[in-house]
């Protein structure tokens, strides 16, 4: 017999969901726990449990016992490894609350599943196996939690019966931890001692740890209260699209990231700075007077503004940061490391820009928490960056906002996710120096020679005719009186990139430097000729983004590389055939060619100096000499 | 007013769909007529509104279907002015594909899984909703919200986008597509106390009533027209059944139950001692089955 449940009765659950992450070192038994969690709380069905013993007799490895982590661990071979390689997010339901729990795998490589869970989580689990005490796991563990914004911690010491139940073990452990993760800054640590594998404490009070009084875990889980605060903050709301149904109605789709607002307030656009008031707050169930934190809406104002994905609506009197440079942690989670001044998609909240790493301040052990110089970030690795977008982004600290502090970095070119960052405080150095700056203009530099300062930057293969045609138009133009300056590679590299080699960072870091140079000779009114190979599209675009679209001009020096390998002007291609060479640009490294250079010169077709005169047209067809 | 953790759950599925309608160029909503349909339909509703969808519904139809599934889907169709796209693998038809003489592994491959390539092949649709959920199954459990396919629809679990917050990646080349599992966080017993609460339509045959039933291979198959053909020890006998979940009718094995309300269901569920994928015969091969046909294509 069982009593029907009503709507009041639904109604009732009134906690909300809570998600959690359980995250251990490898043996610690978390998908034991999180499958013991389920079978306790009879979420496992008799199906599931007919399959569950056929499997553990399969791929189990707890001899004749039910191997609770096979539910867990859900791909094909992770069953065959027995470890769990990816995320597993589980559901399961109490009379009194529903959860997700997401199960993070524990090996040191893995990282950035257990941030990607943890993003997810308000509460940790952190598993400590009571033989071992607390690990150097742990405290990597407990820092990721701790970055990514999680206050609730579950100290579980688990296999509690393999110390015969000790109660110093278990207050030793629970001393050495709370020691430890004073500095983490969470609200609440509760230790418990448990048994996943024979169930103490779990669900069931366990019989043999009579010295325990604290709650089970599952009644803790159940009862723990974590304000979502975000009602109380700030009102951000993230525009995510636009309703445009006919041309009466023009309405701004989205979630109220945080805070609450209602009909009538004032708001102000961030990144535009207009202000206007919520006229309506329209959903499928009718008006509503208010909305808050977590509310999906949509929301039209009084005025007719330009507002588009992306966009945050705030109120004027409490606004978020707007800037181009930020300081943020970033948790690196590709193959391929992060170079710095390397362009990368970032999406922050419902916005979309391009944005790069200038610099990384310092990386973080996430063992020892110490931090270390760094030029460049690997895969799992964790550092304390500068960001530059090359459009201003609107943001919050991620200590104050998740949803408005958060982003992802994706590759322009694979589409992977490969990194994670957590805003820390905007960056305004640049308007400190533009203020210097204004007394004397760029413009005002630049007329006092008598010319419009620009950027002719020439790419190609290494023989391509770069520097030869380079020079040639170099001394034209100061056969006509301009003042020029030539850059080139192999002369740089003599100097100011003496400390660069030959490796993908420092390549990226070597046009990056004669980018800014390049940029700074502009400005003081030279036209700056560039001969660089420059085999990166990602890099010549940033230099472009730097100098500005209307002030560069890229040159494609077009060579086929047979025609290139056979004038070797410095003998390169022969040690590239001798294999004296490696990572050359065309042989075994890529070179992407430009699609659409300002000017293409293709040298098969013409003589060097016929191209160099071509350069000097279009200089000039461009005024920026004239005749 | 909905419970704090159902709105949550409403929340966060609308704001995927918003997210992926901003994104891409041409999504579509695969629309099954079950009660996960049913209510991913109801929420991209609310998601749009006052909009229509701005998207299409696609239903991949084996010609297996229940008839009263193929009726609700029609009245629904007409009822809410879908835009309905509905396919058939005519190829599998003209080879004679079924589920009762092809076995339930080749006919979900034909009819199920390659129709569904076909048809997004063939709109050239670049997102496609799926009302999967992530409580259903093991595979199911960590495969991601937004979901990428390389060219040609293939899965690779051991390569899948990390999924921080609720950022995104939405980046794809041409060819490639992805799969948006906006409900993937709910479980089934938060779409039946939704469905109650928001008294969201749903195929009849989710309450119980008395149906013309056999027994095969241990389940309880509903005759629900002439083709399927009777073994001599077979006799059809009416029984108080209803499902659990809806797919081909021979693939499909009823529940004894007396819940011919809602509020029945709900109660049902919370005491329920089996799996609702246990009636769908095409999982029970092997437990990685599921991984298998998700790689290959299936939704």
């Amino acid at each position: 017999m069982f009593v029907k449940p009503t709507t009041e009765a639904v109604a009732a659950r009134t906690k909300d969901q809570l998600r959690f992450i359980t995250c251990g070192s490898v043996d610690d038994g978390k998908s034991t726990l999180i499958g013991r969690l389920l079978h306790d709380s009879k979420m496992i069905y008799h199906d599931q449990l007919t399959v569950l013993e056929r499997d553990s007799i399969k791929h189990g490895s707890t001899g004749n016992d039910i191997d609770f982590a096979l539910l867990v661990d859900g791909l094909e071979a992770e069953r065959e490894q027995g470890i769990t390689i990816d995320i597993a997010y589980r559901f399961f339901t109490t009379p009194r609350r529903s959860f997700m729990v997401a199960d993070t795998p524990g090996h040191e490589q893995y990282t950035r599943n257990m941030a990607t869970g943890a993003s997810h989580a308000q509460l940790a689990i952190i598993l400590i196996d009571a033989r071992k005490g607390v690990m150097v796991q742990t405290r990597r563990h407990s820092f990721i939690c701790s970055l990514l914004g999680i206050r609730h911690v579950v100290l579980a010491v688990n296999k509690i019966d393999l110390v015969a139940y000790n109660k110093e073990c278990f207050d030793r452990i629970a001393r050495d931890y709370l020691a430890f993760a004073a500095g983490l800054g969470f609200n609440s640590i509760v230790p418990i001692p448990i048994s996943a594998r024979y169930g103490d404490n779990v669900v069931d009070r366990s019989a043999h740890a009579n010295w325990y009084h604290g709650p089970c875990l599952l009644e803790h889980l159940e009862s723990i209260d974590i304000p979502s605060g975000t009602a109380g903050q700030a009102f951000r709301f993230p525009v995510q699209w636009v309703n445009r149904p006919n041309p009466d109605f023009r309405g701004y789709a989205g979630t109220v990231a945080s805070g609450r607002i209602s009909a009538g307030d004032e708001i102000v656009v961030a990144a535009s700075g207009r202000t206007t008031r919520i006229k309506r707050i329209v959903t499928h169930d009718g008006d509503l007077v208010g909305a808050e934190a977590g509310d999906a809406v949509t929301i039209t104002l009084e005025d007719e503004i330009d507002i588009g994905r992306g966009d945050i609506l705030s109120r004027p009197d409490d606004r978020p940061k707007v800037a181009d440079q930020f300081a943020a942690y970033v948790i690196w989670m590709d193959q391929e490391p992060l170079a710095p001044g390397r362009n990368y998609v970032l999406r922050i909240g419902s916005q979309t820009i391009t944005g790069s790493i200038t610099a990384i301040r310092h990386r973080i052990d996430v063992n020892t928490c110490e931090h270390l110089a760094a030029g460049m970030l690997s895969l799992n690795e964790i550092a304390f960056c500068d960001v530059a977008t090359t459009m201003p982004a609107v943001f919050d600290p991620y200590d104050l906002n998740r949803k408005t502090g958060s982003f992802i970095f994706i590759d322009r070119y694979t589409n992977r996710t490969v990194g994670a960052g957590m805003i820390a405080f905007p960056l305004r150095r640049d308007t400190n120096i533009a203020r210097q700056a204004l007394s004397v203009d760029r413009r005002e530099r630049a007329a006092l020679k008598n010319q419009k300062p620009c950027v002719i930057w020439f790419t190609g293969l290494s023989g391509a005719g770069k520097t030869t045609i380079a020079n040639l138009v170099d001394q034209r133009l100061c056969s006509m009186s301009r003042h020029t300056m030539l850059l080139d590679g192999d002369n740089l590299r003599g100097g100011l990139n003496a400390d660069l080699g030959f490796s993908e960072t420092d390549r990226v870091e070597n046009i990056r430097r004669v980018g800014e140079v390049a940029k700074l000779m502009a400005d003081s009114g030279l036209i700056v000729i560039c001969s660089f190979i420059s085999p990166s599209r990602a890099e010549r675009d940033r230099v472009r983004g730097l100098v500005g679209k209307e002030e560069f001009i890229e040159v494609f020096v077009d060579t086929p590389i047979e025609e290139c390998a056979r004038r070797d002007p410095k003998g390169l291609y022969s040690k590239v055939k001798s294999g004296k060479i490696k990572d050359f640009t065309g042989i075994d490294s890529c070179y992407e060619a430009p699609t659409t250079p300002e000017i293409h010169l293709r040298t098969m077709e013409q003589t060097l100096e016929h191209s160099a005169e071509a350069v000097v047209d279009v200089l000039m067809a461009r005024s920026i000499i004239d005749g | 007013m909905l419970p704090k953790h159902l709105r949550r759950l409403e929340a966060e599925s609308i704001e995927i769909m918003r997210d992926v309608v901003a994104e891409f160029k041409r999504p579509v909503m695969l629309y099954s007529i079950g009660k996960d349909s049913s209510v991913m339909l109801h929420i991209a509703i609310k998601a749009f509104y006052p909009a229509k969808l701005p998207f299409p519904l696609l239903h991949v139809d084996t010609t297996w279907k229940f008839r009263e599934m193929i009726s609700f889907r029609d009245a629904t169709a007409k009822r809410l002015g879908l835009d309905l796209i509905v396919h058939i693998n005519k190829e599998g038809i003209a080879r004679g594909i079924n589920p009762i003489d092809s076995g339930s592994t080749l006919h979900t491959q034909v009819m199920k899984t390659d129709a569904l390539k076909q048809a997004l092949d063939l709109h050239g649709f670049d997102a496609a909703f799926g009302g999967a959920r992530r409580d259903e199954e093991k595979s199911r459990a960590k495969e991601r919200i937004l979901s990428f396919r390389s060219a040609g629809h293939v899965w690779d679990p051991r390569n899948q986008r990390p999924e921080l917050w609720s950022l995104f990646n939405t980046r794809i080349r041409q060819g490639e597509t992805m799969r948006v599992f906006a409900m993937s966080n709910w479980t089934e017993l938060d779409v039946w106390e939704y469905i109650m609460l928001e008294k969201i339509p749903v195929v009849p045959l989710y309450f119980a009533k008395q149906r013309p039933t056999v027994r095969r291979n241990g389940a309880s198959i509903m005759i629900d027209d002439s083709r399927l053909q009777l073994n001599c020890d077979e006799t059809p006998e009416m029984r108080m059944i209803r499902f659990r979940t809806l797919g081909c009718y021979p693939l499909s094995g009823a529940i004894e139950s007396d819940a011919m309300a809602i509020e029945d269901i709900v109660a049902e569920m919370r005491t329920a001692t089996v799996s609702e994928r246990q009636g769908r015969l095409i999982d029970t091969d092997e437990a990685a089955s599921m991984e298998k046909k998700k790689r290959e294509g299936y939704f």
